[in-house]
């Protein structure tokens, strides 16, 4: 069996071929699944792939541009990735980070408070993660880091009324941005959800939410799309964050979380340092997924 | 999706009820469904391959035996392949003939490692009568040893801390050091807490080989998120090359995802899970037990009382 490496050069090879055989056919496959996009959006690609090919009338090396833009097409390039992080009158954007345990949710906010400091703007952190052990000491260490404050609370706080107090500090101090980091939670746990929705809603007394994004570590597998839905239901998620994109996942899951939430991949987090933050880019990340 | 796998294979043994011997063409379209729930439940491809292979052979010489109809002997074929390889039987930790014991925690960043450690101190505190000694080696995540001191208290364990972290001091001079504390100290167990690292950060990877050469650990205990996909194989491989480990921590159980990572993990690296870490509190902690898990990964439950129905 050939290693997962050099599967994605296998493939490109085969798909230089003259011709598509059944094999070849197999390693796309192998290809799109090892990456995480799971079954029934590999077996759909393939199939229009396959149509393609047959219709068009194409060489197997064209075959091989078909896939890069089928897979391209299906995070739609054209889908507005920015931020929402600019002043409304007198009122700072407000941004929240969500997702289950563990994904980064923290780190983001740190890394996205030194871009926008970077931007000249006035940045405030909200702890609103109360539950986890040195979760505000974290967030702190991050706002030190980058030279922005961060309002916390007591450990085992009401994550609300900080958050509250973290956008109140906000319009205070006339920031541009409220960057509220909220506890990891598992979809399945009802309570945390109602929570995270009530951590919203009581933002929202005072200041509009313009982001909410969720955080989705790159090695998720098929799980992914489930945590997405559960969150965008209770939340009205604005954006996707992919991190964890430096280590050997593809992070192939987005490509279903994105379809289904109609929500775009706004960033990718690609190391545990402060500047390790950027855009997303459709052409990059499927250059990587082929890879 | 439980309810597709349902759907999936009653449609599938549909067509086998009532027969006497299986044909090929029966096996084949049993395989197919198999073969889509496992990688639904994030079993590793080649992982998902091998496994499908092992049960086709098993199943082509299924007849009508003891009972069941060759239906009911593929799941029940499918469900020993899948405990056989999970581990069979729960290993127990293993204790240092002359203590201190010493357990270290390895794994991706964000895993449950530092969680898993103060719920490791708690149960064998309360659970196996020893008195354990947690060191923070990860000098590197954000307050990690802050994180490592508050589980600590909350298990009611010390905590060796003698560098703050956030980027100042060596972990492998801890880890050093930590092992002359708890022969003073007299502490039963050690447990390593270490940074998050990914399998293809060789410096990383090499400090943690550092930390190990440091402490001889007795378990070295790989912990991973069980929602983890594809990419287990190839981190799994990439620490057990780097570093080694004994044993394996599912991590995150408590949520839906179907865990196919202790699966491929498991038939990789040969290693077991030996604990399921299923809360965020420290007791929320299990040995693992591989049928059940096996019922997880393919929606069993459900499988099982397929057989009733087949
Ligand atoms: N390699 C890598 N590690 C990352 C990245 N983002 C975060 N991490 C690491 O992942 C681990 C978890 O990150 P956190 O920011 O604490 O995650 P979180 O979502 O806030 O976690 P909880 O609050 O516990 O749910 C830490 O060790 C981070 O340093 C990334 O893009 N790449
Ligand atoms: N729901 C749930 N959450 C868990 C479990 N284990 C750990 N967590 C959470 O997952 C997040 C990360 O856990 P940590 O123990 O900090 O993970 P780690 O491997 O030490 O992370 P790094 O040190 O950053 O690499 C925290 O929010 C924990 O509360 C578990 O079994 N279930
Ligand atoms: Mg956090
Ligand atoms: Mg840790």
């Amino acid at each position: 069996a050939r290693s997962q490496g050099s599967l994605g050069k296998g493939l490109l090879a085969l798909l230089s071929r003259d011709t598509l055989d059944e094999e070849a056919w197999e390693d796309i496959e192998t290809t799109l699944i090892t990456a995480d996009v799971g079954v029934a959006p590999t077996q759909e690609l393939v199939e229009r792939l396959r149509t393609r090919v047959r219709v068009e009338g194409v060489t197997a090396d064209q075959a091989r541009a078909i896939l890069r833009e089928e897979l391209v097409a299906l995070l739609d390039p054209t889908l507005d990735r920015s931020l929402k992080v600019e002043r409304k009158g007198d009122q700072p954007a407000v941004v929240m980070v969500v997702g289950v345990n563990g994904t980064g949710k923290t780190t983001t906010v740190g890394k996205l408070a030194r871009v926008l400091v970077a931007e000249d703007k006035h940045v405030v952190l909200g702890a609103a993660d109360t539950f986890r052990a040195a979760a505000a000491d974290q967030l702190q260490t991050w706002g030190e880091r980058v030279g922005v404050r961060t309002v916390r609370g007591p450990e085992g706080g009401d994550p609300a009324s900080i958050a509250f107090e973290a956008v109140k500090q906000g319009i205070d101090e006339s920031a541009d941005v409220v960057l509220i980091d909220t506890a990891g939670r598992l979809h399945t746990k009802t309570g945390l959800m109602d929570e995270l929705g009530k951590v919203k809603r009581v933002i929202e007394k005072s200041a509009e939410v313009d982001e909410v994004l969720l955080v989705i570590d790159a090695t998720t597998g098929q799980n992914g799309l489930t945590q997405a839905r559960v969150f965008a239901e209770v939340i009205n998620v604005t954006g996707l964050v992919l991190t964890k994109l430096d280590g050997t996942a593809k992070g192939g899951i987005v490509i279903a979380v994105q379809r289904e939430l109609g929500v775009p991949v706004k960033l990718v987090g690609l190391g545990e340092g402060a500047d390790d933050l950027a855009p997303f880019d459709a052409e990059q990340f499927v250059d990587a997924l082929l890879d | 999706m439980f309810d597709t796998l349902s759907d999936r294979l009653s449609a599938a043994f549909k067509n086998l009820r009532g027969k006497g011997k299986l044909t090929d063409a029966d096996i084949d379209a049993t395989a197919r469904e198999i073969r889509i729930a496992l990688l639904e439940a994030d079993v590793a491809l080649p992982v998902v391959k091998e496994f499908i292979a092992a049960v086709k052979e098993r199943a082509g010489g299924a007849e009508v035996r003891g009972g069941l109809n060759p239906a009911q002997q593929v799941i029940k074929i499918v469900n020993e392949e899948l405990v056989r390889i999970l581990g069979g039987e729960t290993r127990e930790l293993r204790f240092a003939k002359r203590p201190p014991t010493v357990i270290m925690l390895a794994g991706l960043q964000g895993a449950g490692k530092t969680t898993l450690a103060g719920k490791l101190a708690k149960w064998l505190k309360e659970s196996k009568h020893q008195t354990p000694m947690l060191v923070a080696a990860d000098l590197q995540r954000p307050n990690a040893v802050t994180q490592l001191q508050v589980v600590g208290e909350r298990a009611g364990v010390p905590v060796f801390a003698p560098e703050p972290g956030n980027g100042v001091g060596d972990p492998v001079e801890v880890a050093r050091q930590a092992m002359e504390e708890a022969r003073t100290k007299q502490h039963s167990v050690v447990i390593v807490d270490t940074a998050g690292r990914l399998g293809v950060d060789e410096e990383l990877m090499k400090q943690a080989a550092d930390i190990r050469d440091a402490v001889t650990p007795d378990e070295i205990l790989f912990v991973v998120d069980a929602m983890i996909g594809q990419d287990a194989v190839n981190t799994a491989q990439a620490f057990l090359d780097g570093v080694g480990f004994d044993g394996v921590v599912l991590a995150k159980l408590d949520g839906d995802a179907r865990g196919g990572a202790a699966l491929s993990i498991a038939q990789v690296t040969g290693r077991q899970v030996m604990f399921a870490s299923n809360g965020e509190k420290l007791e929320d902690f299990d040995v693992f037990h591989p049928d059940r898990m096996a019922s997880r990964i393919l929606g069993m439950g459900d499988v099982m009382s397929l057989i009733e129905k087949a």
